[in-house]
């Protein structure tokens, strides 16, 4: 909990999490790198993801370490968002088919990258 | 009757209600407040994701390759998302070094809160110069646009200009946010006001919450 004097931690608490965050930023990299596809590609991509924002929000901002009723207000709302992201996919799957049946499929001919 | 405090009326009785509240979370006002703010722009990030989410699930268009759109040659083959690799750790070394400046705030070493304050921003300001290049390089050699762009769904260019134009007007201002408060360290403004440092920690929070908005873009724009 939060004294008088503030968040004061060992320093090596923060190397740790710093090593750590490279190591997962490194492998979500090597997801790309190594060009896995499909639910494991999905899959690794939001593992890496959650940990290191876990890792960010936890430590660097020192929520771990806050009172039960802040963790509270400030993460609570955001799990509203789950629900903006189930209608709007529902919402983005009917549209692409409302496309395919009225126009068809897509005719785009894609250019190479040249880089 | 005569031991009863009046409360002030008027535009100062307004000031007197609106700050009467007690403190809440035990925590210093600042910081509730950087809190609230981060907390309102969770919801915007997460609507131009969303927002993202819905034109790239609807498009009919093929939806460009991150992978090969940003992969970038050094002279040989391209390497496929390097610059947004770098970036990454920049801003992940970045977070480092903020951290580390919050914790020597709290021991009172001014000067090593200084520089780290200093370094911090400019990785902060190296990351921003990147993600200039990286536009220049789509604009002008792939000839992306926010409205149409040669290898597939013209939604990709509207969004990737959004969301990472968006965040990185949060790095540019967390920047200048860095250097201000970086400067009344250095020039003692803290000292004057009985040596509190948790606005480096207040900082800090902004600052590693635009890190923390890049794990989502990154995940979700570019690798997705």
């Amino acid at each position: 909990m939060a004294s008088e004097e503030g968040q004061q931690h060992p320093l090596s608490i923060y190397f740790w999490i710093w090593g750590l965050l490279f190591v997962l930023s490194f492998f979500s990299y090597m997801v790309d790198y190594l060009n896995f596809q499909g639910g494991v590609r999905w899959a690794l991509i939001l593992t890496f993801m959650f940990l290191k924002a876990g890792f960010i929000i936890a430590i660097f901002m020192h929520m771990k370490w806050e009172r039960l009723a802040l963790k509270i207000a400030i993460l609570g709302p955001p799990v509203a968002i789950l629900v903006l992201i189930w209608l709007m996919s529902a919402e983005g799957f009917y549209i692409e088919d409302t496309r395919v049946d009225y126009y068809g499929e897509s005719t785009f001919e894609a250019e190479p990258v040249h880089h | 009757m005569s031991e009863a405090v009046m409360d002030p009326t008027g535009t100062k009785g307004v000031v007197h209600d609106f700050s009467r509240d007690k403190q809440a979370f035990g925590v210093p006002w600042g910081k509730a407040m950087m809190w609230i703010f981060l907390l309102s722009d969770t919801f915007i990030f997460s609507c131009f994701l969303v927002g993202y989410m819905s034109v790239r699930i609807s498009t009919t268009d093929p939806w460009p390759i991150p992978s090969e759109v940003f992969a970038l040659s050094f002279g040989g083959d391209p390497i496929p998302l390097i610059l947004i690799a770098i970036m990454t750790f920049i801003l992940i070394t970045s977070s480092g070094t903020m951290a580390m400046a919050v914790n020597m705030g709290y021991r009172k070493n001014r000067k090593a809160t200084f520089w780290l304050m200093v370094a911090t921003a400019a990785l902060g300001a190296s990351f921003v110069g990147m993600q200039a290049f990286e536009w220049t390089k789509l604009i002008v050699d792939e000839g992306v646009r926010p409205w149409a762009n040669p290898m597939g769904a013209a939604q990709f260019g509207s969004t990737f200009f959004m969301i990472t134009g968006f965040h990185g007007m949060h790095v540019s201002a967390g920047v200048i946010y860095l250097l201000v408060i970086a400067n009344r360290v250095r020039n003692g403004f803290y000292e004057k006001r009985g040596g509190n440092y948790e606005i480096v920690e207040i900082t800090g929070l902004y600052w590693h919450f635009v890190d923390l908005v890049w794990v989502f873009i990154f995940a979700f724009f570019y690798l997705w």
